[in-house]
């Protein structure tokens, strides 16, 4: 197969991951949040396309853009609401800053050289292996946690049970 | 908005409305004008929904767009002269409006219709009641969804008013009868072609409940749905098959029989829950008891005069009556006061779908929109009736 | 250019796969006509059908039986004024259409038409598909929110509502067809469309059949929450006509209506198209391991030819039963025409399958192969639109919680059942 992984589509889709961004918090309306927040989670999963991860890609689809921001929408168009809570953003937004720029001066010290080739064409098999396999415990750990919280979900929206 | 509708919604914030405790979850409450257009409030009924999401609140209903006057009308017409308009009440049910209106002014003049005249009255009214109830079945089932039954009953109406236009020109506004009797003689045929009809329907019939009887989508949209109990029904005054379909055995044809209704062996077909699904089942076989009634006239329509003796100018003394019948949405009245000249003085007609539609609140207040859709046309409300 | 283009026609691979993008576009361009025609096709018959359910005629006026109707609705359409009520969120009024045209359409990137009969085959194949398809849902919450109106905002709720809750159990109905496919030697399955049915072809059973009544089970499950997926009756709720007068597209007119229609019903075929390849064996012919050998490969290789010489039959009775008359003239000629297109079009086929039989020439013999799998995939889906007809025709519509406790209640767990069975089984079995 013919590689597609080009600079070109990797600005493009950054670009568009980047621009997305930017209109999330810069839109005051929150369903065009919404809407610029979907283009920037179609764009990444064109960057896990390019990093010959489709699996990851398509769950990104299926999952973030599909299911949650539908879910999102929803609520966003029934409750007109938008809550600011400025100092827990600024927190984590500072906490992923100092992330980006400690992982951008000792980068070459945290990752290997270079990434070993993955195969694409059995890439979904290989991430079922290493699911059911090696990182059994913590996938059955995060499969637990998600219960609690749909359990938790459950029991907060429901006013009587 | 208009001042109109800026009313309209006032009213509706100051009903008694029964509000959730504190909403965990803060949601918009939506007020929606459900009609004057719209597909399902047969006509031109509007509805103002107060919407909790898709949950109903409370609801308002606005009349008046197809309001002409009926009653108005009368004060300036003689007695003959206003008969015609009665059939633009009910315009699905005009037979039964006709039969009202002429029996009352006869009990005012103290006239008896003649047997055949009778016999004659009974067939017609009997098949407009299905005609009826084959209209409400129709539109009902597609308020809920399905399209079909709309053409199977229309198709087989169609056999129905065929009848009518023979024996009176007019399909749909007939003019089926006079005060005194019926103007016209039956036409050669009408015996046989009642019977074939009879005959005809009665496997059709079987039809629509094959389609939406047992069928499980139509089992969970109307029961449980629209539940109204007899004491309430009883309260809002309202009549016909909703509230046989509560419980009551209540038929004017045998409570307080008019034309020749006594003569006829018939049952009076009646629900246990009130809800939906039994109204369905109510009128279901309702159409079949009119099919028996039918058979039972066409059996045994004597000969004789058509129209008793009623003087030329009909001048009732002065006096008041009322008198009703059992329509095919319900009780139908005439209160007609005469103070001794040639047009009423006064006329009021209890329409039935009027009446009915009170319930429509109480019995849709918590359930979903696409109940209210469902209540509605289980009213069987005609809007050319509830406006008059 | 012309090399490029010629040397493509040996391989057996996707041109997505061979990196061709010339074909590619090609194939691209083919199926988005052919599904245009389709939908187009689909709007008569199903207003036809209808009819003839109900006791009516349809469309009889434009064109012999109505056949020309879809044409001038669409003409009709073009011409009407584009509004966009003052109110509205331009933007995104403007945008939700194309989002439900574009997620419809994307889909058919990965449809195995046949074992190279497809634009590409991706090695996610089916996840794409249902994580495009289940985009198109957004163009209708968008459409619903941007008109600014209640009865569309209502609508799209439901429509998103439903979407979420029906995708879980589809999901699961999907991968209880997935997990079959690794019951081979290497115990490896897929998820490429074209691999799924590929897998079928090596167990020698549609996934319909396989561990009845357990593929049948998920099959159904699938099948119903397909039809709650593309907004089609009994659970056309969010357009509901009687409650919400159009649903979410009340306040579009003209073109862009007809985007949301086309969008509807590229949706419901590409929904089919998944069906197909997953449980009914996708391009493979019916008993193809039963009936098999040369004799009966060319057989089922004449019914492409016949279908459409059935097709003339019935158009050259209705030129032979038009009435008389000089106002009937053109209609008579039309489908008379329509009839001689049809028939040439049938005998063409005939001639290619019998072709590839005499002769041994290989490009005869592998159109005849690639004409066989795209009809039968083709038929498949037909089956699948005829159902989807028959559905509006019969049943009333759900109410939305009653929807909603049909696919959380009834359809997830049973889904899920099916799966893990499903799973025990073939641990055990294969």
């Amino acid at each position: 197969m013919t590689p597609v992984a080009t600079p070109f589509f990797f600005y493009l889709l950054s670009g568009l991951a980047v621009l997305g961004g930017v209109l999330v918090i810069t839109r005051r309306n929150a369903v065009h949040s919404a809407l610029a927040l979907i283009l920037t989670l179609l764009a990444v999963a064109g960057l896990y396309l390019m990093l010959y991860a489709p699996f990851v890609a398509g769950v990104q689809i299926i999952v973030y853009a599909g299911g949650i921001m539908v879910v999102n929408i929803e609520r966003t168009v029934k409750e007109r609401q938008f809550n600011r809570i400025w100092p827990v953003g600024l927190a984590a937004s500072g906490a992923l800053l100092v992330l980006f720029v400690s992982v951008l001066v000792k980068g070459k010290a945290l990752f290997p050289e270079r990434g070993l080739p993955l195969p694409e064409a059995d890439n979904t098999q290989k991430i079922g292996e290493m699911l059911y396999g090696n990182y059994m415990f913590a996938f059955e750990i995060a499969s637990l946690l998600l219960l609690v919280a749909i359990l938790g979900a459950v029991i907060m929206t429901k006013k009587k049970i | 908005m208009t001042a109109e509708t800026k009313n309209a919604t006032n009213a509706l914030s100051n009903l008694d409305l029964e509000t959730p405790e504190k909403p965990y979850l803060d949601s918009n409450e939506l007020i929606i004008n459900m009609g004057p257009q719209h597909p399902a409030t047969h006509g031109v009924l509007r509805v103002i929904l107060k919407l909790d999401g898709e949950k109903v609140l409370g609801t308002e209903c606005v009349i008046g767009y197809l309001h002409r006057g009926v009653e108005k009308i009368a004060e300036n017409r003689t007695y003959t002269m206003f008969n015609p308009y009665v059939d633009r009440m009910d315009y699905v049910a005009a037979v039964s409006n006709g039969l009202g209106y002429c029996q009352a002014v006869e009990k005012l003049l103290n006239v008896e219709a003649p047997p055949r005249a009778n016999y004659i009255r009974v067939i017609l009214t009997e098949l407009n009641r299905i005609a009826s109830h084959q209209l409400w079945l129709g539109t009902h089932a597609l308020d809920i969804g399905a399209m079909t039954p709309l053409f199977y009953t229309f198709r087989d109406r169609e056999e129905i008013l065929k009848i009518f236009e023979k024996y009176c020109g007019a399909r749909l506004t007939t003019h089926a009868f006079r005060i005194g009797g019926c103007q016209y003689e039956t036409y050669a045929g009408f015996e046989r072609e009642v019977k074939e009809f009879v005959a005809f329907v009665k496997p059709k019939i079987d039809e629509y409940e094959e389609l939406l009887t047992t069928n499980r989508i139509w089992l969970e949209r109307t029961k449980n749905v629209g539940v109204i109990s007899a004491e309430d029904a009883i309260a809002l005054g309202v009549t016909g098959p909703v509230l046989r379909a509560s419980g009551v055995k209540w038929d004017i044809r045998k409570a307080l029989p008019y034309a020749n209704y006594s003569e006829f062996d018939f049952e009076i077909p009646i629900g246990e829950n009130g809800d939906t699904y039994d109204r369905y089942l109510v009128r279901m076989a309702e159409m079949r008891q009119s099919l028996r009634i039918i058979e039972q006239a066409v059996e045994r329509i004597p000969e004789g005069p058509i129209m008793a003796k009623v003087p030329k100018v009909i001048k009732p003394a002065a006096g008041e009556i009322y008198h009703s019948i059992e329509a095919p949405k319900g009780e139908l009245g005439y209160f007609i006061v005469s103070d001794g000249s040639t047009q009423p003085y006064r006329l009021r007609v209890r329409p039935p779908s009027f009446v009915n539609l009170q319930a429509l609140d109480i019995m849709v207040r918590g359930l979903l929109v696409a109940d209210v859709v469902a209540v509605i046309g289980t009213l069987d409300i005609v809007l050319g009736e509830v406006d008059r | 250019m012309l090399n490029s283009l010629m040397s493509y026609l040996g391989s057996s691979v996707t041109p997505g796969e061979a990196g061709n993008q010339l074909w590619a576009l090609i194939y691209v361009l083919i199926i988005f006509t052919g599904v245009s025609v389709a939908v187009i096709a689909m709007n008569w018959l199903e207003r036809k059908a209808l009819a003839h359910f109900q006791v009516r005629l349809g469309p009889m006026r434009v064109g012999p039986h109505g056949l020309l109707q879809p044409i001038a609705d669409a003409v009709k359409l073009l011409l009407k004024e584009d509004i966009i009520p003052s109110e509205a969120d331009k933007f995104v009024f403007w945008i939700a259409p194309l989002i439900g045209l574009l997620a419809s359409f994307t889909v058919y990137t990965v449809v195995p038409f046949g074992p190279s009969q497809a634009v590409s085959d991706m090695n996610i194949g089916i996840l794409f598909m249902l994580g495009v398809s289940s985009l198109g849902v957004l163009g209708i919450v968008m459409a619903g929110w941007a008109s600014n109106s209640h009865y569309p905002l209502i609508g799209a709720l439901r429509s998103s509502a439903q979407m979420v809750s029906y995708e879980v159990a589809m999901g699961l109905a999907v991968v209880s067809a997935i997990l079959m496919t690794s019951l081979n030697q290497t115990g490896t399955g897929t998820l490429s469309m074209i691999g799924i049915v590929q897998a079928q072809q090596e167990q020698h059973v549609w996934f319909l059949f396989k561990f009845f009544p357990l593929g049948a089970i998920a099959f159904v499950i699938f099948a119903i929450a397909m039809v709650a997926e593309t907004n089609r009756a009994p659970f056309d709720l969010a357009e509901a006509e009687s409650e919400l007068t159009a649903g979410f597209h009340t306040e579009y007119s003209g073109l862009r209506w007809s985007l949301f229609m086309l969008a509807e019903y590229a949706a419901m075929i590409a929904v089919s198209s998944i069906a197909v390849a997953l449980w009914l064996g996708g391009w493979m012919r019916p008993f193809s391991h039963w009936l098999s050998g040369g004799a009966w490969d060319f057989v089922f290789s004449l019914f492409p030819g016949l279908t459409f010489l059935g097709l003339a039959a019935i158009a050259i009775r209705g030129t032979i039963r038009m009435p008389k008359h000089s106002l009937f003239r053109i209609q008579t000629i039309g489908l008379g025409a329509f009839a001689a297109v049809l028939s040439g079009i049938g005998l063409l086929l005939l001639g290619i399958a019998v072709g590839a039989r005499a002769g041994d020439h290989v490009a005869l013999a592998r159109s005849a192969d690639a004409l066989n799998n795209v009809y039968w995939f083709v038929m498949k889906i037909a089956v699948f639109m005829y159902m989807f007809i028959w559905y509006r025709a019969t049943w009333p519509r759900y109410r939305f919680d009653q929807l909603m406790s049909v696919g959380w209640k009834v359809m997830l767990p049973i889904s899920l059942g099916v799966l893990i069975v499903t799973a025990i089984v073939g641990v055990i079995v294969g």
